[in-house]
């Protein structure tokens, strides 16, 4: 959340990559990437199915370490060091929602919630009780849900109940790989409303990994596209000038035309 | 009034009721939000005209938000009228959020407190013990008459290639443990009856306690266990992860029958390793009581042999190993059964591999029990 002071120096980098280069045997899939995300802006992250997208947003957590190249979140290095304290603290301020939720099964939803309370915090139980129920209700889950498990919930709701975890401790910052993928449009639609909201209300930093070009247009403020190894960063209108096949192709295809389309028509 | 003690570098979260006015500044963060659920619920409004002044806090997250809102519904709920509440206006729209939001709902078990709870639990477990047994019977008959037309006409139901795998993973690559362990209880074995029986200078019986030993029950019961721990855990391993992974309904929606492709095989190839294993844990047991014989009481291995040859016929190894084929079935089935009972998440894999293993070595025990009753009615 952007305290007081952190509005007036209007651009505050939160996240940022130099030279970054990923690469698998002699596969390289990052070639000296360069990268800044502002604080609360919301930066959404698109490319071809292998392009690197998601060991982008694992290269940039720490969960891949990367062959070259430094990354910077909250002015605190995640590569290398991955255990420790100084990373411990880092990964208090971010909440990270994988593809499938990644609830742990063994666990009902509040007490998944809980998990990081539990961790970090001092709580008394019947707060945390209160808090996981705040939560389930911000990310728009009916009363009841915490005492279910996992496997009981359809998709869209694993996300939701994904998405509160990941809001357990109040982060700074947030990570979304795929939140829409395997959603029905309405669900689609309601999630990226969902996002914007809480983004707005907690003055989030959202860094939003997709290739759902609804979701680009509802809720990014920049785009930027994974291509030939290296990012291309701008607006949706922006990119549409691009020259780039791929980019070409994205954004004036079919589906791309009749999503921006439906912009234009507002 | 509030005894605070430094977190972190931020402002301490501080609040303040005086009469009419509730005040608080500082940092109302996740962080502090332990001590100030404690120091909130302390205070005691008293009703009347109300004023909330947040407008000093520094910082509010969510769960401060939610300390604030709690305490403002606690002081409506005894009467109190806000006659004005103030906030930073960086956080009216997180304030709001929650603030329209539904009010939580205490928490709720599913399960009565007390005896009435027990008693809920007694009668959940005897329900699910019946409804366990009921379909573990109906499963027997699907495999038995799956079987049953397996041989009247196996062209078309028994897949041999999948068979002999498991023959290979059940028998071939169990012959390492299964042999070392049956050649230590041959040792064991030897050295306590050596012992033992020397106190008569009836050393020489030690061979006979060998024989009718290992081969009557030690030999098959070992294996047995082996086997239950070893090939029915992975049977219920395998299937249950391939019931997570949707791959058993994959296989129903393309007309491939589950029972044929997946517990056949097992059941079959199990049936036919077992009985192999034993015969070759009863020599690795034989083996390892002889080379005991020989060190601890002088007897050389001819004289093993001879004396064997007196205390044992060949019925004695065939009363032992006409319960392999049965141990198998059993390990199968269950292995196979509790693999499909599954449910779609990674803790019930491993819930039902526990109960898999435990259930097979405990039926293959009473099993064997039940074998030494029938035998000795039969006088054999």
């Amino acid at each position: 959340m952007a305290a007081p002071a952190d509005t007036e120096k209007k651009k505050e980098v939160v996240i940022k990559i130099r030279g970054l280069v990923n690469a698998f045997g002699n596969k390289v899939i990052h070639d000296h990437l360069d990268l800044d995300v502002y604080r609360g802006e919301v930066l959404g992250v698109v490319g071809g199915s292998g392009s690197g997208k998601s060991v982008l947003l694992r290269s940039i957590i720490g969960l891949i370490r990367p062959k070259e190249g430094t990354v910077d979140v909250l002015g605190q290095s995640t590569v290398g060091e991955i255990e420790g304290p100084a990373m411990r603290r880092l990964e208090m301020r971010w909440g990270v929602l994988f593809q499938e939720g990644a609830l742990f099964s063994s666990q009902t939803v509040a007490e998944n919630i809980q998990v990081p309370l539990r961790e970090y915090t001092a709580m008394s139980q019947e707060l945390m009780d209160e808090i996981a129920e705040m939560k389930l209700t911000m990310v728009g889950l009916p009363p009841g849900t915490g005492d279910k498990y996992p496997s009981e919930l359809s998709g869209g709701m694993k996300k939701r109940a994904g998405l509160a975890r990941a809001l357990a401790l109040d982060p700074e910052l947030l990570f979304l790989d795929e939140p829409t993928a395997g959603l029905d449009p309405i669900s689609a639609n309601q999630f990226d409303e969902l996002v914007k909201r809480l983004q707005k209300a907690l003055g989030l930093t959202v860094f939003l990994v997709t290739h759902d070009i609804d979701t680009l247009r509802a809720v990014t403020d920049r785009i930027a596209v994974l291509v030939n190894k290296k990012l291309v960063i701008g607006t949706i209108s922006e990119l549409r000038q691009n020259k780039d096949p791929w980019i070409q192709d994205y954004f004036s295809g079919v589906r791309g035309r009749a999503a921006l389309a439906s912009e234009e028509a507002h | 009034m509030t005894s605070i003690e430094a977190v972190s570098d931020e402002p301490e979260a501080w609040f303040k009721l005086d009469r009419d006015t509730l005040a608080l500044g500082g940092s109302w963060t996740i962080g502090e939000s332990a001590r100030l659920d404690r120091e909130l619920k302390a205070i005691k409004p008293e009703g009347g005209v109300l004023e909330i002044d947040a407008s000093q806090v520094s910082r509010m997250d969510s769960a401060g938000a939610w300390l604030l809102l709690r305490t403002r519904r606690a002081m409506e709920a005894t009467g109190a009228k806000i006659s004005r509440f103030s906030l930073p206006e960086l956080y009216q729209p997180l304030f709001e959020n929650l603030d329209q939001e539904r009010t939580p709902e205490p928490h709720k078990s599913r399960i009565p407190p007390g005896f009435r709870g027990r008693l809920y639990k007694i009668g959940r477990a005897t329900v699910h013990a019946w409804r366990q047994t009921v379909s573990m019977l109906g499963y027997l008959g699907r495999v038995t008459v799956e079987t049953g037309e397996a041989i009247v006409k196996p062209k078309h139901n028994l897949r041999i290639a999948a068979m002999f795998s498991q023959i290979e993973e059940t028998g071939i690559n169990a012959l390492p443990i299964v042999g070392l362990l049956a050649f230590l209880i041959g040792i064991v074995l030897a050295y306590q009856g050596a012992d033992q029986l020397s106190r008569f200078g009836a050393q020489i019986f030690t061979i006979n306690l060998l024989g009718v030993g290992i081969l009557r029950e030690i030999g098959g019961l070992i294996t047995a266990i082996i086997v239950a721990g070893r090939s029915g855990s992975a049977f219920t391993a395998h299937i249950g992860t391939m019931r997570v992974n949707e791959e058993i309904d994959a296989m129903q929606t393309m007309g491939l029958n589950t029972v044929d492709t997946l517990v056949l095989p097992r059941i079959v190839g199990l049936v036919i390793a077992l009985p192999l294993l034993t015969f070759y844990s009863d020599i690795m047991g034989l083996l390892g009581g002889a080379v005991m014989c020989y060190f601890q009481l002088n007897i050389t291995i001819p004289v093993f042999l001879r004396q064997l040859n007196e205390a044992v016929s060949i019925n004695t190894m065939m009363v032992g190993l006409i319960k392999a084929p049965v141990f198998a079935f059993v390990i199968a089935l269950v292995g196979c059964y509790e693999g499909f009972q599954v449910e779609r998440n990674a803790a019930s894999v491993g819930q039902l591999t526990t109960r898999s293993v435990v259930e097979s070595v405990f039926l293959v025990i009473v099993l064997d029990a039940a074998f030494s009753i029938m035998f000795s009615v039969l006088g054999i």
